[in-house]
């Protein structure tokens, strides 16, 4: 008798919370595709499970470590003027009185 | 070559037009030129029907700023005509990766979901270039949001395609770069490399690709996607005009922390150094790889499509000619699971760069009313991502959740460090190898056709498998043509250096160069440009 395919880690339900934090409205053909893709995904990702890496080896923000000799100094924290806020407010989808507009907040009543 | 300025290489284009030979304005006018006989249609996300003439056309950028370029070509003309000096790329046309910030541009990377946005500011390796001289010619395609090493994901159609053979993907994510550089469409290109996105495009359409040592150059403008892993750096014809162009770019900039202050090279006058005495390293681990199984997605030990191991045998019997020591066995033990630990460390990084898009400060943003502000953001974001996107969001969100961090995300941290402790074992002077560089293929086969993998997102990943591990150990690495396969398509090798390293990487490209200059494969062209030249 054949084995049963083994349950992927990615089911439905922890594919909907996913999509919630990930704040994302999916068509149901393309969520479909994208679980099935993370599950493969994640078939590549188990074989970090297997490699043998001593505990204490350091992690670090990315690969190049910065020496006093190259780390840039802290910029001053000092207020400079922009000429773009114009620019960027023009980009905003919708704009009232230099204000950015957005619909209602989402509220949760507490019992 | 035609002698036409459009294929000039930028250091020789920049001494004729300081001789007078021709002005900024006609080398501008040559390259639009070219872009006219060969671009066919720009990228839009207009575009969603297919056209008979795409399937022969390159298709490399998504904006082509004419308007921008003609005023930069009067600047360098009137500094010429006054005897001032018109900048080290003087009249230089360049493509910018649609993933840079360019004030008063579309700045789009290649998504929807930043369709309609225009950059109030400029990037600061771009403000460089164009400081130098160069004439930004356009914005070039490119994966969404770098996603991807075919272009096929960019939601801006026609997919570029590659000038050395239309049916065949550019390679990604900088595929337009790529492709714009081999076809004359632009002299040189910034791109950017997280896992291999300068060099897996260079090595596919035929062009030098630099991915510079992680903080060599500014990430200031840049439209993040893994923020540990981004490398702005150069595409161009040769060794000699990536030097010339790294040196435009690089160096610190107060508006980007992890820009280095590392000290500057003067990258083009230690070009012609030679290679005498240099060491260079050979790896099984780059030689034999594990790959998924295109039809049970099953790791399995692969050798390299067996022209590209033959090529980096034949650069390796070359630079041995030059005076170079090779030293062959190099173990890298932990590189096998670069491909695996990049899966979570860019997906994490990705999810948290890609939270800024929300419909509400700049780009697309879902028609009508919603119910509240989530609703908004959920449909903004569902509508403008693609596929690709929502996938790296998705499984970021998994891999970096509270109950696998320490499983995935830490884990592959680790593995990073252990990728880096190879490389540094590789290069350490102490040390049994002694490297000076290490010897690879850039990509694992050439360029695949186009629709073959894309959907594959394991498969597509697996492109990456060699360049992946020098973004890991933010090492440089320059990819550089070393011969044609069998159906006339272009094949790379690239070579790993110490951390700002750049000057010796570029130096042993050049020796190569030169060795090679008389090679029959050197003089032949891209199979699009033979075919619209001739008609």
């Amino acid at each position: 008798m054949a084995e049963a395919p083994k349950p992927k880690p990615i089911d439905e339900q922890v594919f909907q919370h996913l999509v919630q934090l990930a704040a994302l409205e999916l068509q149901a053909d393309e969520a479909e595709y994208l679980r099935h893709e993370l599950n493969a995904q994640l078939d590549a990702i188990r074989e970090l499970e297997a490699v043998r890496i001593a505990l204490d080896l350091p992690i670090t923000s990315h690969g190049v470590p910065y020496g006093p000799a190259i780390r840039p100094s802290p910029r001053g924290d000092q207020i400079r003027p922009s000429e773009l806020a114009d620019a960027i407010l023009a980009q905003a989808p919708e704009v009232m009185d230099r204000y950015l507009v957005v619909p209602d907040l989402p509220r949760i009543d507490l019992e | 070559m035609t002698g036409q300025i459009c294929d000039l290489p930028a250091l020789e284009l920049v001494r004729r037009l300081k001789r007078g030979e021709f002005s900024a304005g006609e080398a501008l006018d040559s390259t639009l030129a070219r872009i006219e006989l060969v671009e066919g249609r720009s990228g839009s996300v207009q575009n969603t029907s297919a056209d008979p003439l795409d399937a022969a056309r390159v298709h490399a950028y998504i904006t082509v700023t004419r308007e921008r370029a003609r005023q930069q070509a009067r600047a360098v003309d009137r500094a010429l005509a006054s005897g001032e000096d018109p900048g080290p790329l003087a009249g230089v046309p360049l493509a910018v990766k649609d993933i840079f910030c360019v004030a008063g541009t579309p700045s789009t990377a290649g998504s929807r979901i930043l369709a309609n946005f225009v950059s109030p500011y400029t990037a600061t390796p771009v403000a460089r270039l164009e400081a130098a001289g160069a004439l930004t010619i356009g914005k070039a395609n490119l994966d969404e949001f770098t996603y991807g090493s075919s272009n096929e994901s960019s939601a801006f159609n026609p997919t570029t395609r590659n000038p050395w053979a239309a049916d065949r993907v550019p390679g990604g994510s900088s595929g337009g770069s790529a492709a714009a550089v081999a076809a004359g469409e632009a002299t040189l290109s910034l791109g950017t490399d997280t896992s291999g996105s300068i060099r897996q495009p260079a090595a596919f359409c035929g062009v030098v690709g630099l991915k510079p040592t992680y903080g060599r150059v500014s990430r200031y403008g840049l439209i993040a996607f893994a923020s540990s892993l981004d490398s702005p750096g150069p595409l161009a014809r040769n060794t000699t005009d990536a030097a010339l162009m790294l040196g435009a770019i690089a160096g610190p900039d107060w508006r980007d922390s992890t820009a280095a202050n590392a000290p500057l090279t003067d990258y083009v006058a230690e070009l012609e150094a030679g290679v005498q005495g240099l060491r260079v390293g050979l790896s099984p681990d780059f030689l034999r790889l594990r790959t998924p199984d295109a039809e049970t997605g099953e790791l399995r030990e692969q050798g390299l499509q067996p022209e590209i191991e033959q090529a980096v045998r034949r650069v390796a019997e070359t630079l041995a000619g030059l005076g170079a020591e090779i030293v062959e066995d190099v173990p890298m033990p932990s590189v096998r699971f670069a491909i695996p630990a990049y899966f979570v460390i860019s997906r994490v990084e990705a999810a948290s760069n890609l939270h800024r898009y929300d419909g509400v400060k700049y780009g697309h943003r879902a028609a009508g009313p919603a119910a509240d502000l989530s609703q908004l953001y959920r449909r903004s974001r569902g509508e403008g991502f693609g596929t690709q996107p929502k996938l790296r969001i998705l499984m970021g969100m998994y891999v970096s959740g509270a109950q696998y961090e320490k499983r995935y995300y830490e884990q592959a941290l680790r593995v990073r460090t252990a990728i880096r402790r190879d490389f540094e074992r590789a290069f350490d002077q102490e040390g049994p190898a002694r490297l000076d560089a290490l010897l690879a293929p850039t990509t694992p086969t050439t360029a695949f056709e186009l629709g073959k993998v894309y959907g594959d997102s394991v498969l597509m990943q697996y492109a990456d498998l060699l360049t992946v591990p020098a973004n890991h150990a933010g090492i440089p690495a320059l990819s550089v043509p070393a011969g044609l396969d069998t159906s006339r398509l272009p094949i790379g090798v690239q070579w790993m250096g110490p951390d700002f390293s750049e000057a010796t990487l570029l130096r042993i490209g050049r020796a190569y160069e030169r060795a090679t200059a008389d090679q029959p494969w050197r003089q032949i062209r891209p199979a699009i440009l033979r075919e619209l030249m001739s008609a």
